[in-house]
């Protein structure tokens, strides 16, 4: 009966958000006591749904790029004709995660200007680092026996990183991606600052009016969206790994 | 004579090329939120100096590019950081009138690029110089000396960001040391309430992957969704509670601020502390046992030492976040940085995101190199320990 418990719990939580995105009159009654003056209790200058969806979206744009982006960067500087640049790109990597994000976005809008531009922008390149760090991770720690047997079953460079290298470092490729995306979830919320269409937008009109119903809501979506996105992936990694024959947990 | 270029001077050269021939050097604007007009190097400085800064941009670029020494790059890279940063703070003096106290002159995108060619170029020498710890927190000691020096000296003033700084420089401070109190304050929270919590879940099966999993859960919500969620609650306390109010303890504010940057660090830290005490080799614990300490000795003398660097980790992880979250508290009416960062977003003002942005990325990035210092220079002594 353990087993199943959290399976159902997620669904729960995943028919829930549905739901309350698709039909969010009908929990009026339970946010109504936390407004005050009569307030709206559910966010009325836009679509819920609407905007789960753009969010969802600018994360999604955003992910895809920085994952061909920063894999592709990783195969090259793993490769000997880059490999000079190897060294470097681990120092870049470490001083790029301690930007904030905030600072990033912020930064992002001089040179872009405000709306949506800025907030890619940002997603973009602070999702390059998790998912670079972990592919150079994997690409640069595959167990030397199988590259041998690899190169000695005539492989050319191409095949083997093709049928080889990239296959057994998906897993971890994988976990940077996930890491990755629970950072822009969070990244594009505050996007609505520079006036990205986000669920930011509800709670950040919710702190402006001081509608405590709207903070909640637009907090509630973002949380049990993260919660689920980032359960889903570990899921696909787990099976990822099993596939490689690497996880015995 | 064939002459073998470096494949990252390639990289340089031509950020270079276009940062110091097509980019806008400065930007002049005739009041703060108005469009700049862009100035090149040249237009930018008095002739003779505009000359000299693009000869020795392009003496550093050609450096790069050949296979020179190592020391010859080193030198490079930093007299041109060096003039750059000089240069610049004429710029500033030198575009604007005389007397016009509304023209704003801040710095552009070919400066922040050469800044970041060059920055690359001095990235790469230090990473394989392999500096040891102590070495590489010297550095960052002497960079910091030459930017307080140009700072203090007053050269930067007549720059757009300094003189946003200096119509708040009371409120810069304020947010300054309420930046520091969110994370450091929710940092040493989670350390006093994580380090025994990871114990616990180190010792009892059971509580590990329930407390670890719940942590992970909290890690996964976005701050300004939980900022927003703490709102609720902490307001109710502060209601209901008798003395909540009295301490401080209030629905918006710094006190959600607190709790949820509190809430993040507790994952760092338990899992790091779980995982290094799991590290700890067995030997180290039988011969222990068989000393015949009690369990609170072996924790202290034995386990906790062996497992502090691991532990440290975690709160090098904590500490750089949570100098990067605590910006977002500023939407909550929590203060930081991030009061400027925003404020500036809402004016578009850009400097004076400027203002908050640079500050918060220096911290971070010094916490960084400290501790990252500090995690190696553990590591290599419980190294010397176990060979002993």
């Amino acid at each position: 009966m353990k087993a199943w418990l959290p399976a159902l719990l997620r669904l729960a939580v995943l028919a829930l958000l549905v739901i309350f995105v698709t039909s969010p009159g009908w929990f009026e009654p339970l946010l109504k006591p936390l407004t005050e003056n009569g307030a709206p209790a559910i966010y009325n200058q836009g679509s819920l749904l609407a905007l789960t969806l753009q969010h969802l979206r600018t994360v999604l744009v955003a992910t895809v790029a920085a994952t061909i982006v920063a894999v592709a960067l990783a195969i090259l500087v793993t490769r000997p004709a880059g490999a000079e640049f190897l060294p470097l790109s681990r120092s870049l990597v470490n001083i790029g995660q301690t930007f904030p994000p905030v600072a990033v976005l912020a930064l992002a809008v001089p040179a872009v200007g405000f709306g949506e531009k800025p907030t890619l922008i940002a997603l973009f390149l602070y999702g390059l680092l998790p998912i670079f760090e972990n592919a150079l991770t994997a690409l640069t720690t595959l167990p030397g026996n199988v590259m041998e047997a690899a190169s000695g079953a005539g492989m050319t460079g191409w095949q083997r990183l093709m049928k080889v290298e990239l296959p057994l470092s998906a897993p971890v490729i994988l976990g940077g991606i996930r890491l990755s995306v629970v950072i822009s979830l969070a990244t594009a919320t505050i996007g609505s600052t520079v006036a990205a269409k986000t669920l930011g937008e509800v709670i950040i009109a919710g702190l402006i009016s001081n509608n405590l119903a709207f903070v909640l809501q637009g907090g509630l979506i973002v949380a049990a969206l993260a919660v689920l996105i980032y359960d889903g992936l570990s899921a696909i990694e787990r099976y990822a790994a099993r596939r490689m024959g690497q996880g015995a947990e | 004579m064939i002459i073998r270029l470096d494949k990252l001077g390639v990289v340089i050269a031509a950020i270079v090329a276009y940062a110091a021939l097509a980019a806008p050097f400065a930007t002049f604007r005739a009041n703060r939120i108005v469009p700049g007009q862009a100035r090149s190097i040249i237009e930018a400085l008095p002739p003779i100096l505009g000359t000299l800064l693009l000869a020795i941009v392009i003496a550093g670029a050609v450096i790069a590019l050949l296979r020179t020494t190592l020391i010859l790059r080193l030198a490079a890279s930093i007299i041109v950081l060096v003039a750059l940063a000089i240069l610049i703070g004429v710029a500033g003096g030198f575009l604007t009138p005389a007397g016009n106290t509304f023209a704003r002159v801040s710095p552009a995108s070919g400066f922040w690029l050469l800044i970041f060619a060059f920055t690359l170029l001095l990235a790469d020498m230090l990473t394989r110089l392999n500096l040891s710890p102590w070495a590489r927190v010297g550095v960052l000691v002497l960079a910091a000396l030459a930017i307080a020096a140009l700072l203090v000296s007053g050269s930067w003033d007549s720059l757009s960001i300094l003189k946003e700084y200096a119509s708040r420089a009371d409120s810069f401070w304020a947010e300054a040391s309420k930046h520091f109190s969110l994370a450091l304050g929710s940092l040493a929270g989670a350390v006093i309430v994580g380090m025994p919590l990871g114990i616990l879940c180190h010792r009892v099966d059971k509580l590990r992957a329930g407390v670890l999993n719940v942590l992970n859960i909290i890690q996964t919500i976005p701050s300004i969704a939980l900022f927003g969620l703490l709102i609720a609650p902490l307001g109710w306390v502060a209601l209901h509670v008798p003395g909540a109010a009295a301490i401080g303890i209030r629905g918006i504010g710094t006190a959600p601020a607190f709790v949820a940057l509190f809430l993040y660090s507790l994952l760092p830290v338990v899992a790091n502390t779980v995982v290094g005490l799991a590290g700890v080799p067995r030997a180290a614990n039988d011969a222990a046992r068989g000393m015949g300490m009690t369990d609170r000795q072996r924790l202290f003398d034995v386990e906790f030492p062996l497992a502090f660097p691991v532990i440290l980790t975690g709160i090098r992880i904590v500490l750089v976040q949570n100098i990067g979250l605590a910006t977002i508290a500023a939407l909550i009416g929590g203060g930081g940085f991030g009061v400027f960062v925003f404020q500036g977003v809402g004016q578009t003002a850009m400097d004076l995101v400027l203002l908050g942005a640079l500050p918060t990325v220096a911290l971070a990035f010094a916490a960084a190199i400290i501790l990252d210092a500090v995690i190696e220079m553990t590591a290599s002594k419980r190294r010397v320990v176990e060979t002993a």
